[in-house]
């Protein structure tokens, strides 16, 4: 089932440049009271420069847990996991990736601008360059003119818009984003997508999606990661190759229905398994 | 436009300070009642023998009017006490050890100094409780215990062992004020530094941020809120504290020296208008540091 167009790099310091996480047999145990939890067992999974990839699945998948690990937020019992060719600690430490959360987490008493240039005070940006960055970065999600907002004022997308802006402001090659549209409306939902894959057109930024949504996984990703709970493990990839510049429209599109059709298969087998 | 005029509030006629003062006069004047009601009640026998020892006749309305001009009353009625209190605040100089604003202020700069330790002490202890695992284990419970020995028991020995090494006046009191002022500025902080969301927190491990990056741009401003409220709890405490530590030596000055003095010579009005003058400087300050929270988190971004 699963492609082999990312097998190659297995060895080799040069190969690996091209891979943004190069994961090799993860897995994480937790240990919690009633025993032990298998999170994520033997996961093998290649993401290239440029990627847009999709983990979908139930939850308790593991999706969020893989992404943590990836995020060095999380570390795993077994198996390797490099970002960029280094370790995703060395990778935090060197701030390879911005990561985007289910909810936007502002910080309530700071308003929209301040918010953005959070990382970049915290990474030392000067007054003038952080200025320029929170200019072109809320440019980009579409909310000039909100800089002096407090998040309250701003409805649930534009804040986790802001959000976006803030893990765009330092520029990291790599966005990790959790379920960032979950807890907004469809229409939203859909709005924020396609901006989203503007966004992704324009910086060529390696970008990871957890959702639980079949259609937002199919518009919005080249490669489809469908995962399985208990243990969390992954049960098929899916290639998805539409142009990059793809609009709402290729919903309607046979292509489209095919690949949603073996995303749900995957799904449904992998729920049928754990029964 | 029907349904608009449906939906407004039934008391829009009235002024407003009506619908927002109202409710506390009516609780100010029913206390009055009550009050007038058991200086009447408590006193009326010390009137009656009086009456009976001079074999006088009296009528009832005597008997109230005599329990409530009473000169050592058992429970001095409000007129009185308010008199008491604007003799003994314009009737004296202000240096004078009759004027009761005097006193106060003696009390009040002990309580700000207590109470300025006991924040600062409090804060302190807070951020070392979140920021380091053993301490919650090995620090909290003595915390705890400091505010379980009764302070009137502790005030006495921070009295004669600083005075035996030579600090007397302002500081001893201070410091019985601040022992007591802290534990629910450390209690509320510990709950506030850690009050940000794990995503937060997470966001901040995602950027690197360092101990103090996190402290002074997450935890702190979390905490805002929790600050303010424990230190309006602080700062009456501060006051009792104050009060407490001018009992045991016998101050000749302060809240706590009028209320002994007034307890010796059975002077009731004095030591009631003692307490209102108490009173009145706690709900001050507390006013004070609401003020100055409202203003701050209004700064901060709270939606007014």
């Amino acid at each position: 089932m699963r492609p082999a167009e990312n097998a190659t790099g297995a060895s080799g310091g040069t190969a690996t440049q091209a891979l943004t996480v190069d994961a090799r047999g993860v897995s994480l145990t937790f240990h919690s009271r009633d025993g032990e939890v298998e999170a994520l067992s033997n996961i093998d999974l290649q993401i290239s420069d440029g990627d847009f990839v999709s983990f979908i699945g139930p939850s308790g998948c593991g999706k969020t847990t893989l992404l943590r690990i990836i995020a060095d937020l999380q570390r795993p019992t077994a198996g390797t996991i490099l970002i960029n060719g280094v370790t995703p600690e060395q990778a935090r430490l060197g701030r390879h990736y911005g990561y985007i959360f289910q909810a936007p987490a502002l910080y309530p008493w700071r308003t929209i601008e301040r918010n953005v240039a959070l990382p970049l005070e915290i990474m030392g940006f000067d007054a003038k360059e952080r200025r320029k960055r929170v200019e072109r970065y809320l440019k980009l999600v579409n909310l000039s003119g909100f800089e002096r907002k407090f998040p309250w004022q701003l409805s649930g997308g534009m804040q986790q818009r802001a959000s976006i802006a803030r893990a765009l402001s330092f520029d990291p090659e790599l966005l990790l984003m959790d379920e960032p549209f979950g807890a907004l409306d469809e229409i939203v939902r859909d709005h924020l997508n396609e901006q989203l894959l503007r966004l992704w057109g324009q910086t060529g930024k390696t970008v990871v999606f957890v959702t639980h949504s079949i259609p937002e996984a199919v518009f919005l990703s080249t490669k489809i990661v469908v995962m399985s709970p208990r243990p969390g493990r992954i049960i098929d990839i899916i290639a998805c190759d539409f142009p990059r510049d793809r609009t709402l429209e290729i919903r309607e599109t046979p292509e489209f229905m095919k690949i949603a059709q073996r995303v749900r298969s995957g799904l449904r087998s992998g729920h049928s398994y754990d029964e | 436009m029907t349904s608009s005029a449906l939906v407004l509030p039934r008391a829009a006629w009235r002024p407003a300070w009506m619908t927002e003062r109202a409710p506390v006069l009516v609780i100010v004047a029913i206390l009055m009642v009550l009050w007038y009601l058991a200086a009447i009640l408590m006193n009326a026998p010390l009137v009656r023998d009086a009456f009976e020892r001079n074999e006088t006749k009296y009528t009832v309305s005597e008997l109230i009017a005599r329990t409530l001009d009473a000169e050592r009353p058992i429970v001095p009625a409000p007129h009185q006490v308010a008199e008491g209190l604007f003799d003994s605040i314009f009737g004296y100089p202000l240096d004078s050890p009759r004027n009761l604003a005097y006193h106060a202020w003696v009390t009040l700069s002990a309580t700000l100094v207590g109470f300025a330790l006991g924040a600062v002490f409090g804060i302190v202890l807070a951020v070392l409780i979140v920021h380091v695992r053993t301490l919650e284990k090995s620090l909290l419970p003595w915390v705890i215990c400091s505010q379980m020995v009764p302070i009137l028991a502790i005030a006495p020995i921070v009295i004669v062992v600083l005075g035996a090494v030579g600090i007397r006046g302002l500081l001893p009191k201070s410091i019985i004020s601040a022992y007591l002022c802290f534990f629910p500025v450390t209690i509320g902080m510990v709950k506030g530094l850690s009050s940000p969301d794990p995503i937060q927190l997470d966001l901040m491990r995602t950027w690197s941020a360092n101990k103090l990056q996190v402290f002074w741009k997450l935890r702190w401003p979390s905490s805002i809120p929790f600050l303010f409220a424990s230190l309006k709890v602080a700062v009456t405490i501060s006051l009792v504290g104050a009060i407490v530590g001018e009992l045991p030596t016998g101050a000749q000055a302060g809240i706590g020296a009028r209320l002994l003095t007034g307890s010796y010579y059975g002077q009731t009005v004095q030591i009631w208008a003692a307490l209102i003058a108490a009173a009145v400087m706690a709900a001050t300050m507390v006013g004070i540091v609401d003020v100055v929270g409202k203003w701050t988190e209004r700064r901060m971004g709270a939606p007014t």
